[in-house]
């Protein structure tokens, strides 16, 4: 063990990568703008900065952590260069605080609060570039950029997508697309890790809030809500309650108060989906026609689509489970003629990418939108808070039925490996502890960004990839095109994690709150006592009444 | 959209260079000096070839000052503006310059496309202050009217 | 060229190349730097190389008596004699060593790398006697070729003169005979485009006893004995960060040469590029010996088209004369070289921002560590070192490092290469022994103010010096001392400014490089400098407060100890030291909106003298700004608040009737 002594006290470290990890440690949480742990060390806010007994000053990120070391983490020449550091970003960043999306989230602003920075003495001669709206996913406003480059990095080191960058230099730097290109000319995704880790509000969410309190408070709109499986481990986030606590009864208390005629669950959804991916891939494996790549996640789909065209065959037809959901869910209200009301489908996703999914023409049926709207775990959230219900006393309601049963199966699509998970149980059908202990332990748990299993299905090996992050969806796609690689099965979710750490989640989500998250959905399902999707009576049901004739019609998408 | 020719032009000085990204910065420089300008849609066509994305290519592009989208006049004129230049008043000659040329800060091309002017930072050539080039060829010892009657000239030459 | 496949077929080389040089009667190197070039040199040398070819058989008849008549008191009849002597000899020698007599030139005109006087430019210089001719133009081409060389006689017109003293040999002029020029000892001498006459110099010599008289670790020894320190500004032990890389267990590695030299007023690396290249190369294939490198690169800034093609042609040459490539001289060791063209960024002196941009990346600095003797190009470890620090490594391995140390102090041993520039009599590029004081190098060869002006203050280090004043003219110019004043060596360029300069717009100057020269990563130097700048603009614009100075003071330590790379380190050193040392001019801008070098122009007052003025009303018709108000012939008169100081109405005014006051 080695040990450092910072601000007098000593402290033992052994193998954190940089100071500042060691001063965290520590409990000092020294504040910085453009560290990220999962990135790699940029260095460039400066906001770290630790002075060393000799008087010398450095970045405690990027300096390697030595036996003996003597640092400093709050001496006044320190407190001077923060306070300056924060006021040449102040003086050049735009003071609508009281109305911007991020007021409450933003971390300049809290720091700005922390270290007491009481003026401003540079005027902001910055010219107002135009905001980009175009993405039906994110917003993004340059004039809140403090070019710390965290979006640059997630989109490039996580997402290995690269859409946003750096552009030109100096006092003119920018973030931006190539040629400045609106967002939805790009191959963004939409799946909003960078407003993620964006810690002003120059990456937002693009709200819909406004026409669902419209459809709220219309009283010839019946309002049907679904809750996607992320969502409830998360939106309690921002009322004080514990991180990945299931917040599920209350939010539906919640809604109800707020006006929602229904609110039912995206894990019925994804119980449909189960029942669909797995017949598709017993007929594959049965057909040889391989590998089958998961299509529950839109952004990974239209990351298929952008860069590897030539697999985009072997996506699942499945629908998503939010897909799937809303296509039953308006069938049933075009069926019922007793329902004079017009119906409007809200759902409430940890994501993005599902505002841009729902706007895909397959998910039209009958000229009909089937999802409305997508509203955000941070949309509702607002939402909650405007309606002024306290979260965390409200007492807990419960889910409309049918739509509000669902497995333990469906409960795990929330994380990666969710959907192979459910897909396995159904396939192996057995609820003996031991097999179903099998299937966990396959390799396709846990938060490595590319786990691969071998299962034996039909008398026959199946090779699985779990994948989350698309970067490493990007190494698997490259390796399965030059036959590098070979799968029978492929889950991608776009963001590392899976929808716990989804693009439109409650800030900030660090590998802490994922892993929070991640436990918190894994208690669902053993909690649950229907762990199989073909055990869910209501779904079951469905298969014999409304989807009769009309499976392909309402879950499947039928491309070229 | 561009000719083909610019498309063929830049497959062979990308052949040149290999496709590789560190041969980005030598390809969009011979690109620039065979066209005067780099077209953006030949630095998409590059960062394709190469295998970066079309942001990273524009983010290098945009970094460095020699690259400009906007094609440049016939005579490039740089008058240096470094240490030993500006304190020989290099700044005078580039005033004149803007208002014989009608050019300024944020205009640095004339219209008719003969002349671009810009300022660089040290040309080295600092015994000779203050010095101006004209497509790299360096007039030393300039003044307001000298680099006045260098563009008269430059204009009787077309 | 043929290959040169062996240490002695070097060494053959090496003497027929030689003999060929010694054995011509008359040879004419036209300085072909970047100052020569644009004063015409390149149009003296077309009409030389015309002259030769239209006279063939020219007789050239060399007489000592002739070359030293009028010239009394310059020693140069024994010269001439022994030059005479040297020819005849060398001539024998030729025919000894089976060179055929037309293979001999009688007359040849060469040309060379920058000869550093560039204030005096174009210059010739005429061997074997070394006599230099300054201000050559092409109409003096004629006489040169009819009396110079065809039998000696001088031309006393074109020889330099100072206080009433003409010098003949280049050796002799004050400027060049202070100097110590190591590095530069080739620059003027040799024709730069031609492998040959480096060799014939004793050029790759030093390669050969790498080679296959030392061991790579030998080298390095060598060359950590000799202290040599880098050359580009930070001082470091060149020896080192060798051995640091000779230590890594990664077996890839690479030799950088970084010739992005930026700093304005600075061009001492873009001279030996051009005079010197082989040097370079020479330097950068021992360091790739001694550090089991086997690739280098070589980046140089994009406004150097000159240096960047005598480069290309020195590597062109070097390959095929199998002196880089496999197996070189019959070793095992090989060396493959790339030159890269900067883009136009100044942060690309910087180590890893350099090393970014040669991986296709924005030159953007990156955190350290890891540092890049470890993880530095394409991630491997690299020697990085600038122009000037590879060429001092041949004379180092060549003759000992004992003998380098024997120049110059003990911390900061050899000579320094200083491009002086400003107002100063005697611009030029420069070579002394580090340790020289900064009075030796303004007064003793740059001759002294301009137009008998007062020293005011040099500037050193560029855009991340300091200035030092009258005080300090007698410290020692070598890294330490420098640093202690607050000042750095940087990469040579000194500056010198007369009491004509306002050292307030100086400061204004720089911090706009910098900052327009900011790469944009880190906060302190992107959003600092960008108010300094402002702040400074304010100053020179008469719109100062005197709080003001207090707050570049704090920007300035802000930006000092937290930005992100060396550069954003050192932007601010030019404001913090004219602060300390001039803080009352800018005290007398701010508060009494004076600027006493007659510079800021914005702090200048037009008045219409009442006498003088007719009342014709011109002047305000002329005004932008409505200033000037008054009465159909009574004075007008110039309201100050108002004024915008384009001087309009100074040029209207048919009168003489306006002034400026300061």
């Amino acid at each position: 063990m080695k040990y450092m002594t910072i601000n007098n006290r000593k402290v033992a470290f052994d193998d954190e990568k940089n100071v500042l990890s060691v001063i965290r440690k520590a409990g000092i949480e020294l504040p910085t703008f453009c560290y990220l742990s999962e990135l790699s060390t940029y260095g460039a806010c400066r906001m770290c900065v630790v002075e060393d007994d000799r008087g010398k000053i450095f970045a405690s990120c990027s300096e390697e952590p030595k036996d003996g070391m003597v640092i400093y983490t709050n001496t006044p020449r320190l407190q001077h260069h923060r306070k300056m550091i924060l006021e040449l970003l102040l003086a050049s960043h735009c003071t609508d605080c009281t109305t911007c999306r991020t007021n409450g989230a933003c971390i300049l602003l809290k720091l700005a609060n922390q270290l007491g920075v009481n003026y401003v003495r540079f005027q902001n001669n910055k010219p107002k570039l135009p905001l980009d709206y175009s993405s039906p996913c994110i917003v993004f406003d340059p004039n809140k950029c403090i070019l710390c480059g965290d979006c640059v990095r997630t989109c490039t080191e996580i997402q290995g997508l690269g859409i946003l960058d750096f552009a030109h230099r100096g006092s003119k730097m920018r973030v931006t697309t190539a040629f400045d290109r609106p967002l939805s000319e790009t191959a963004c995704v939409g799946c909003g890790q960078c407003r993620v880790v964006c810690p002003t509000g120059a990456i937002t969410v693009k709200q819909n809030i406004h026409p669902v309190w419209k459809a709220l408070s219309d009283k010839d709109t019946r309002v049907v809500a679904q809750i996607a499986p992320a969502v409830r481990v998360a939106v309690g986030d921002k009322f004080g309650l514990p991180k990945g606590e299931n917040a599920l009864g209350k939010l539906v208390a919640a809604l109800k108060l707020m006006g929602f005629d229904q609110v039912y669950d995206t894990n019925f959804g994804a119980d449909l989906t189960v029942m669909e991916e797995a017949q598709e891939l017993v007929e594959k494996i049965e057909s040889g026609d391989l590998p089958l790549f998961t299509s529950c996640c839109p952004g990974w789909v239209k990351f298929c689509e952008e860069k590897f065209p030539e697999l985009r065959k072997h996506i699942s037809s499945c629908r998503s489970p939010q897909q799937m959901f809303s296509a039953v869910l308006k069938e049933e209200a075009r069926m019922d003629t007793e329902e004079k009301r017009k119906t409007v489908v809200v759902s409430i996703m940890p994501c993005t990418a599902k505002k841009a999914e729902i706007l895909r023409p397959e998910h039209r049926t009958d000229g009909e939108q089937d999802t409305d709207y997508v509203l955000t775990t941070t949309e509702i959230t607002r939402m909650i808070k405007e309606a002024g219900i306290d979260l965390a006393s409200i007492k807990p309601g419960t889910m409309d039925m049918p739509f509000g049963l669902s497995s333990g199966g469906a409960a795990i699509f929330g994380v990666t490996g969710g959907v192979t998970e459910a897909v396995l149980r159904r396939l192996v059908g057995s609820y003996e502890p031991e097999d179903l202990e099998a299937i966990k332990f396959t390799g396709i748990r846990g938060n490595d960004g590319i786990k691969e299993a071998t299962v034996n299905l039909k008398g026959r090996e199946v090779k699985i990839a779990v994948v989350n992050g698309l970067k490493n969806a990007g190494i698997v796609m490259n390796g399965i095109k030059s036959g590098e690689m070979y799968y029978d099965f492929v889950e991608v979710m776009a963001c590392r994690s899976g929808c716990v750490a989804g693009g439109g989640q409650p800030v900030p989500v660090t590998p802490q709150i994922k892993a929070a998250r991640t436990e918190g959905i894994y208690e669902i399902d053993d909690e649950k006592q229907i762990k199989i999707s073909s055990d869910n009576p209501f779904a079951m049901a469905l298969y014999d009444g409304l989807l009769k004739g009309k499976q392909q019609k309402l879950l499947h998408n039928h491309h070229e | 959209m561009l000719d083909q020719k610019y498309y063929d032009t830049a497959d062979e000085i990308i052949a040149i260079h290999g496709a590789d990204q560190s041969s980005l910065i030598p390809i969009i420089q011979d690109i620039q000096t065979e066209f005067r300008y780099l077209p953006g849609e030949l630095l998409s066509y590059v960062a394709e070839k190469i295998g970066i994305t079309e942001a990273k290519a524009y983010s290098v592009a945009t970094f460095y000052e020699n690259f400009s989208f906007e094609p440049k006049g016939k005579y490039v004129i740089k008058v240096c503006d470094g240490t030993a230049c500006h304190v020989r008043k290099s700044i005078p000659i580039l005033e004149r310059l803007y208002s014989v040329l009608g050019l300024s800060e944020d205009k640095a091309t004339t219209d008719d496309m003969l002349f671009t002017l810009e300022t660089v930072s040290c040309l080295g050539a600092c015994g000779l202050a203050p010095v101006l080039t004209v497509n790299d060829k360096v007039y030393p010892a300039m003044t307001p009217d000298a680099a006045e009657d260098l563009i008269e000239e430059l204009r009787g030459a077309e | 060229m043929q290959r040169i496949s062996s240490a002695e077929a070097l060494n053959q080389v090496c003497q027929s190349a030689k003999t060929k040089i010694d054995a011509c009667k008359c040879r004419i190197l036209i300085c072909a730097g970047t100052g020569c070039l644009a004063g015409g040199s390149g149009e003296i040398y077309e009409e030389m190389c015309r002259l030769a070819k239209d006279n063939p058989d020219v007789e050239i008849d060399f007489k000592p008596e002739i070359a030293c008549a009028g010239l009394p008191g310059h020693g140069l009849e024994e010269e001439a004699r022994a030059a005479v002597e040297k020819i005849a000899g060398a001539r024998k020698d030729a025919e000894a060593e089976g060179i055929k007599e037309e293979d001999l030139d009688d007359f040849a005109v060469k040309k060379s790398g920058c000869h550093g006087f560039c204030e005096m430019g174009p210059l010739m210089r005429i061997e074997p006697l070394g006599i230099l001719y300054t201000k050559v133009s092409v109409d003096d081409c004629k006489a040169i070729f009819e009396r110079t060389v065809k039998n000696g006689d001088i031309i006393r017109e074109l020889l330099y003169k100072q206080d009433g003293i003409e010098y003949a040999r280049q050796e002799d002029i004050p400027f060049y005979k202070k100097q110590t020029r190591v590095v530069l000892e080739n620059c003027g001498h040799i024709d730069a485009e031609h492998i040959e006459e480096y060799i014939a110099r004793g050029g790759y010599q030093a390669l050969v006893k790498t080679l296959f008289d030392m061991t790579p670790e030998e080298v390095i020894e060598e060359v950590s004995e000799s202290n040599l320190r880098g050359r580009g500004g930070g001082g470091f032990k060149t020896g080192y960060k060798w051995s640091q890389v000779a230590r890594q267990p990664e077996k890839q590695r690479y030799v950088v040469c970084n010739g992005d030299e930026g700093d304005p007023g600075a061009f001492m690396d873009r001279s030996i590029m051009e005079g010197d290249p082989h040097r370079v190369l020479e330097g950068m294939m021992i360091a790739a010996y001694a550090t089991g490198a086997q690739e280098g690169y070589i980046y140089v800034r994009a406004e150097y088209p000159l240096a960047i093609k005598r480069l290309q042609n020195a590597i062109a040459q070097a390959e095929e004369a199998g002196l880089l490539g496999e197996n070189i001289l019959g070793s095992d060791f090989s060396f493959k070289l790339h030159i890269n063209r900067g883009a136009g960024a100044f942060v690309c002196g910087e180590g890893s921002a350099l090393t970014a941009s040669i991986e296709g990346n924005r030159g953007m600095p990156r955190v350290k560590p890891p540092r890049t003797v470890e993880h530095g190009l394409f991630d491997k470890p690299t020697v990085l070192n600038n122009v000037e620090t590879y060429a001092n490594v041949p004379g180092i391995i060549s003759r000992g490092a004992a003998w380098f140390k024997s120049i110059g102090p003990e911390n900061s041993p050899g000579t320094k290469a200083f491009a002086l520039t400003g107002s100063v009599k005697n611009t030029g590029l420069i070579e002394v022994p580090m340790g020289t004081t900064l009075r030796e190098v303004i007064f003793d060869i740059g001759g002294g103010i301009k137009n008998d002006g007062t020293f005011k203050a040099v500037q050193i280090g560029g855009p991340s010096g300091g200035c030092l004043i009258t005080p300090q003219l007698d410290i020692s110019l070598d890294f330490d001392s420098l640093k202690k004043m607050g000042a750095m060596i940087g990469s040579g360029g000194l500056v010198v400014m007369d009491d004509s300069t306002c050292m307030v717009e100086v400061a204004r100057f720089f911090m706009n490089f910098t900052q327009k020269e900011s790469c944009g990563k880190c906060v302190p130097c992107r959003e600092g400098t960008k108010r300094m700048l402002e702040i400074l603009e304010r100053i020179v614009a008469g719109n100062g407060k005197e709080e003001d100075l207090d707050l570049l003071e704090e920007l300035a330590d802000t930006i000092t100890e937290t930005a992100l790379c060396g550069l954003g380190k050192t932007a601010s050193l030019p404001v913090k030291s004219t602060l300390k040392l001039f803080r009352e001019e800018y005290l007398e801008h701010v508060v009494d909106k004076h600027c006493a070098s007659h510079t800021c122009t914005s702090l200048r007052r037009f008045v219409i003298s009442p006498e003088r003025c007719k009342g014709c009303s011109k002047c305000a018709k002329n005004c932008p700004a409505d200033a000037i108000s008054g009465r159909i012939k009574e004075p007008y008169v110039i309201d100050n608040e108002r004024c915008i100081k384009c001087g309009a109405c100074e040029s209207a005014c048919a009168f003489g009737a306006i002034h400026i006051e300061w």
